[in-house]
């Protein structure tokens, strides 16, 4: 990496941006330098012709490869249209590879995001350079990480977008002697650019190195340049997803929120703190809604003629589904079913169906029994018909097999119409042919950009703190029904382990000390009472025992420390 | 978590919700009302013809059926001997359907056969699904409750009561089952005879039971074995029949069931028709033809054959989406309205209002129409509402033609195409279709091709393709074939000349004899090249001239018919080509969605300030964009503390500077609420998850980013 500083400097001004597969390609072929294309104005046929070219394939599968570049052209043309979602995005993007990073990767890119002028936006790394002067160290990983995420970038595109599978496996083969020279020039269509990026990967790989001289002095044929190239990446990206999920130590601070000292938000301060900040970009969120709602009649058009509809999308879409609730269904029978509640169930959905729609009174055996009561009723007769509104349809207690299963043979009824929207990036995992033909969905991009309030409040969030104040009550409840001596007694084993909150390894207090300690504030005066006492701690939760490699039985209060200091306070307020 | 709604006052209107939802959202034209009811009739139409086709094809495979059925237990009542025989091996006669993987079609299938079972062979049959049997004991009753329910509807409802008794009650057992068939049986025997005799003409005597698994290879394999070996114990009382629906082949039974019970079942094998053949039958019977008004655009049909060949082999998925196609059409273009049937056209185009024939005005292919006219009728065709009407009926009247002719020609050049060597214009007709629709097919490379091939062929092959296109250009209605007809008739006839031609000439001397003369190296090479010479300068046969001239002329008649159809003028109110919406509509990507709206949130919100260029993001995105962002810079696990730090750093150099430190702590609880809430969104989303493996730390769920 002993490169004059000017140089460095223009190589960081490298970015990161979509190269088409077919310049990729054309690259590959141009740098093998043997043959020279006559029609460059038709890419896309020389590129066919190159594909064709790479091995004597049979006709068949030749015959294959185009209808699969077809396949692809064909998915990937998509007008834009100002809502439309950004399908001009390959897989690739989307779906890349993980590079092993450093922990003060995140630092960086925060202070130039912060340093980065009003107007301006881009991370342009040339608008630094003393900094990375100053730190060598850090700008050469900084570098090297660029152009591993452009490798990996387009390595990731070839393979998901466009290289049709038998070309893969044809690719996959093994061609010992040959190192590609351009090797990283795959990834970059601009001349200096790979000028650069051989530079650094020789500086990366040294045992590359002396293969390399080697192909550099012969050139290498070019059909078999572009299968080792595949080759090689094939093996690299395999290696670095298992660099970077094998090795057990985590690289990342040790800091904790605890020494931030910064009091934990509870949930209604948080509430009210998010209400008073003033929503970003309000104007422009508001008219991105409004275009959807455009689209409410059209929904209510299609959920008729059989369809059901799904929303997805950034941003809570339970605002816009309102909205619909409220415009064109406030004369028809509706269920909405908050997904994103803790405690839904299918069955209670099921439920609320029968009792109240239908209204039935009884009950079922199985959430089935219930389905085919509904099915049933609904087939008899033919003027019932029910709006069901699900958000988030992805949610923890609805995603799984059974609970899709029912839902699905339930939107499956021709008079019960579903409009249902799903945020999880997996969500779609969750349906597998048969459900989604019995769902028989039309996708509807909504990104609202609306924060998830609703969504999220139940969520078991790390920096909310949890439950702190039911746990207190609880706590004081049951000991307030205790013996004074009971009290004592727990008292003691919370201020101890109060003292030792910043021993992170405490195991808790083995009972022999605890005894020893109870004996000496006269609180028992045998074993076996303590013991007793213990019991009945143990009986409400108030305390776990573990018993340690020694054999020692260790007592802990499985309360977080914060609660604790609490409860004791308001002991001593108490008494 | 759930709420239900109900109207407080009953004003539901049933009738025509659907039209006047079609209504209040295109409020531009009146026509509305017209355009769904065309919409609706042509659906119903398709709708009905899908239905019969599927009919159709599955008609072999379900007669096949039917007499495996009715032979199996035919000797039950005869108790003959072959029947006897086969009852000491405790077999049960047992039909392997294989459907293929298209698992969504098969509901279809299966309705059909139950009815087709019903109306012909035995009233009892049971459909049984893996979801519902996770046990033996499921099974059973599953199997009885239907099989009970159906003996209800079969004689009428008079013991309705002893019946509805339920199945829960009854003991689920293969006894039981035996003595409800026994009693059932006998009751239609001891029945009134007049009343029997009609139920005995469509049944036999004792009509057999059906069990249909639908789904046989997701069946627990123990539920399967205890089901056979129970009823193979019984199969002397109960004359049992099982279907097994198999996605995948045939050894699936072998596999799933050891040779101790197969050996229990007399299998028969039954392959219905592929969902390929299926898909072609419905093109063809749908998209080739000029039954139907509505046409799809080229890049829609693209999108459409693909999501079948790459994503499910779905004949019914293909359907919805043509429904799709239909509905989105007549919804978004005001000028569907004349997307109907010839007959109809003269009194939809004269109806038009002002406002239609400006939206006519407005077609682009209708400009182009105008611009190539001369100037006096350019002026009347804009401004003069009438004369454009009539000009517009003229002109879908053409439009109607070009297709009665596209569609023969298609079919002719297709009998051409489909028996050249390696097939360079597809081996299907939809491929053909494909490529005529797209461009200019004659300007291809792969016409170019397969024309080279075509004057190849010989005589034989020629002969008949000739045969196979007059057929064709017979049965088509257009009048316009005639002279095709007669041209393709002189071919074949002047063909016929020449073979007898050819038997009256002799064979002249061959060159090859004076080859076999003794001679020297320099004389052979001498003799050889001339031999080239005369071969390049040697008048073609007869035969190859005949065989230019039938290529030239089949190559003239697809320049004339085969023209693209966006070179119409008025294609765009028949042909839907709005692909994007299809296929955001049907194969929508949610995660590339996501993907935008987190790296590149000016796509969605245009303001300036998000603007940015190569792989960056403005600092003033929305929270979680920037928190997005950031933990893209991280590994596996990302500490909070530092991400909070960081976050704040942007949001706060974000901010106007001159945040001052009074307010300092305020603004920092509240740059603190708004990371939660961006963290708890990403939760929400799955791209990180809470971690115990180290405090304060969150797991990544996603690798990657930039």
């Amino acid at each position: 990496m002993s490169r004059p500083e000017g140089m460095r400097s223009s190589s960081c001004s490298l970015q990161v941006k979509f190269v088409p597969d077919e310049d990729v390609l054309k690259h590959i072929s141009d740098d093998a330098g043997t043959r020279v294309r006559k029609d460059k104005a038709q890419l896309s046929v020389s590129v066919k012709r190159f594909v064709k070219k790479l091995e004597n394939i049979s006709d068949n599968e030749a015959q294959e490869i185009l209808e699969e570049k077809n396949y692809v052209a064909a998915l990937g043309i998509c007008a834009p249209d100002p809502v439309g979602n950004g399908s001009n995005i390959s897989g690739g993007e989307v779906y890349s590879f993980q590079t092993p990073k450093r922990s003060n990767k995140m630092a960086e890119l925060a202070s130039e995001l912060a340093q980065t002028p009003e107007q301006n936006v881009a991370p342009d790394h040339s608008k630094c350079p003393e900094k990375m002067a100053k730190t060598p160290q850090n700008s050469k990983m900084f570098l090297l990480m660029h152009v591993f995420s452009l490798l990996f970038q387009n390595k990731k595109k070839e393979f998901v977008s466009t290289t049709p599978y038998r070309l893969r496996k044809r690719l996959a083969a093994p061609d010992p002697y040959l190192e590609s020279e351009s090797e990283y020039s795959a990834s970059c269509s601009e001349e200096e650019d790979e000028d650069e990026q051989k530079e650094v990967s020789t500086a990366l790989s040294d045992q590359k190195t002396p293969a390399k001289t080697k192909a550099a002095s012969t050139p290498p044929p070019r059909n078999s340049l572009a299968k080792k190239n595949k080759e090689q990446k094939m093996s690299n990206l395999v290696e670095e997803y298992f660099e970077a999920h094998s090795s057990s130590k985590v690289l990342t601070s040790d800091r904790t929120l605890q020494k931030l000292r910064k009091r934990r938000l509870n949930q209604q301060t948080l509430h009210d703190l998010l209400k008073n900040a003033p929503l970003a970009y309000a104007a422009e969120i508001r008219d991105l809604n409004q275009q959807h709602e455009s689209l409410f009649s059209k929904w209510m058009l299609q959920l008729h003629l059989g369809f059901n509809i799904v929303l997805y999308g950034l941003g809570s879409k339970r605002d816009l589904l309102e909205k619909f609730r409220t415009s064109l269904l406030q004369d028809s029978v509706h269920l909405v079913v908050n997904g994103y509640f803790p405690s839904i169930t299918v069955k209670s959905i099921l439920t609320s169906i029968t009792e109240e729609v239908l209204d039935h009174i009884g009950t079922f055996r199985s959430p089935l029994d219930q389905l085919e009561f509904i099915t049933k009723r609904f087939k008899e007769d033919s003027s019932l018909e029910l709006y069901v509104l699900i958000h988030n349809l992805d949610s923890q207690m609805l995603r799984g097999e059974r609970s899709q299963q029912i839902l699905a043979q339930l939107s499956s009824l021709p008079s019960i119409y579903l409009i249902a929207s799903i945020d999880h990036i997996n969500a779609p995992l969750m349906w597998d042919q048969a459900k989604l033909s019995l769902y028989n969905w039309l996708w509807y991009e909504t990104t609202t950009f609306n924060p998830y309030v609703e969504e999220t409040s139940y969520e078991n969030s790390l920096l909310v703190q949890q439950s702190g104040s039911l746990a207190l009550s609880s706590l004081m409840h049951v000991l307030h029904s205790l013996t004074l001596n009971a009290r004592g007694i727990f008292r003691l084993l919370a201020q101890h382990q109060l003292e030792k909150k910043d021993n992170p390894s405490y195991p808790g207090l083995s009972f022999q000390d605890f005894y020893q300690q109870c004996r000496e504030a006269f609180l028992v005066n045998s074993d076996l009472t303590l013991r007793a006492q213990l019991t009945e701690f143990r009986d409400h939760k108030l305390i776990r025992t573990k018993r340690g490699a020694d054999g020692v039985e260790y007592l802990l209060i499985p309360v977080d420390d914060s609660t604790l200091t609490d409860f004791l306070e308001k002991e001593d307020e108490d008494v | 978590g759930c709420f239900v709604f109900k109207p407080s006052t009953k004003k539901r209107r049933l009738s025509d919700k659907t039209a006047r939802d079609f209504r209040c959202t295109s409020n531009d034209s009146e026509d509305t009302e017209l355009r769904f009811v065309t919409c609706q009739s042509l659906w119903n139409q398709i709708k009905s013809e899908t239905e019969q086709i599927q009919e159709n094809l599955n008609k072999q495979l379900l007669d096949n059926l039917v007499s495996f059925l009715s032979r199996s237990h035919s000797d039950f009542q005869e108790k003959t001997t072959e029947w006897t025989c086969r009852m000491k091996f405790r077999e049960i006669p047992t039909a392997a359907l294989v459907l293929g993987v298209n698992v969504t079609d098969h509901d279809l299938t299966f309705r059909g056969l139950s009815d087709v079972l019903q109306d012909n062979i035995t009233p009892y049959v049971a459909l049984l699904e893996a979801k519902d049997c996770p046990g033996i004991k499921n099974l059973m009753q599953k199997l009885m409750g239907q099989l009970m329910n159906c003996d209800i509807d079969v004689d009428s409802l008079e013991d309705e009561d002893c019946v509805q008794v339920s199945q829960n009650r009854i003991r689920c057992s293969m006894p039981s089952l035996i003595s409800w068939y026994d009693s059932v049986t006998k009751k239609t025997e001891s029945e009134t005879p007049s009343k029997k005799r009609n139920s005995s003409s469509r049944y036999w005597q004792s009509p057999p039971v059906v069990v249909i698994f639908k789904d046989m290879e997701s069946f627990t394999t123990k539920v399967l074995q205890d089901f056979i070996v129970i009823s193979s114990q019984h199969i002397h009382e109960l004359p049992l029949v099982l279907i097994f629906g198999i996605a995948t082949s045939p050894m699936i039974i072998h596999r799933l069931l050891p040779h101790s019970v197969s050996s229990l079942l007399c299998i028969e094998l039954f392959q219905s028709l592929s969902c390929k053949e299926h898909l072609s039958t419905i093109i063809d019977k749908l998209l080739l033809t000029s039954r139907f008004p509505f046409k799809l655009g080229e890049k829609v049909l693209q999108v459409l054959i693909n999501i079948f060949l790459y994503h499910d082999f779905s004949v019914q998925n293909f359907i919805k989406g043509f429904q799709l196609c239909i509905v989105e059409h007549f919804y978004s273009q005001p000028l569907s309205v004349l997307c109907c049937h010839l007959v109809d056209i003269k009194k939809r185009v004269c109806s038009l209002s002002h406002d239609q024939c400006e939206n006519i005005r407005r077609l682009p292919s209708f400009r182009r129409y105008v611009e190539k006219q001369e100037s006096g009728k350019q002026i009347e065709l804009l401004t003069n509402d009438s004369f454009l009407k009539e000009e517009t009926e003229k002109l879908l009247e053409d439009l109607h033609v070009y297709h009665e002719n596209y569609v023969s020609i298609l079919r002719c050049l297709h009998v051409f195409t489909s028996s050249l060597p390696k097939y360079p214009l597809g081996k299907q007709i939809r491929e053909l279709h494909c490529a005529c629709l797209e461009n200019r097919v004659w300007e291809t490379e792969e016409y170019e091709s397969s024309l080279q091939l075509a004057r190849m062929l010989n005589k034989t092959d020629l002969v008949t393709m000739l045969q196979k296109c007059v057929e064709i250009l017979m049965s088509s209605s257009g009048k316009k074939f005639d002279r095709a007809v007669e041209k393709l008739k002189e071919f074949l006839t002047q063909f016929q000349n020449l073979e007898e031609a050819s038997q009256e000439r002799d064979v002249s001397v061959s060159p090859q004899k004076e080859l076999q003369k003794k001679t020297d190296l320099y004389h052979l090479q001498k003799t050889l090249l001339e031999l080239k010479e005369s071969r390049r300068s040697k008048k073609l046969t007869k035969f190859e001239m005949l065989r230019f001239e039938v290529v030239d002329y089949i190559d003239s008649l697809v320049r004339r018919y085969l023209v693209p159809a966006d070179e119409r003028t008025l294609h765009e109110i028949v042909y839907f080509n709005a692909a994007a919406v299809l296929r955001g509509h049907l194969n929508a990507a949610p995660r590339t969605a996501l993907h935008t709206a987190l790296n590149n949130p000016h796509w969605y919100l245009k303001n300036q300030a998000l603007r940015c260029d190569g792989g960056g993001i403005s600092n003033k995105a929305p929270d979680i964009c920037i928190v997005y962002k950031l933990h893209l810079e991280c590994g596996r696990l990302i500490n909070l503390v530092d991400w909070l730090e960081a976050f704040s750093t942007v949001v706060m150099a974000a901010e106007e500077p001159n945040a001052d430190a009074a307010s300092s702590d305020q603004v920092d609880d509240v740059i603190h609420a708004r990371f939660i809430r961006a963290v708890s969104e990403l939760e929400l989303l799955g791209f990180i998850k809470p971690s115990k493996q180290k405090t304060d730390h969150v797991a990544r769920l996603t690798w990657g980013g930039c």
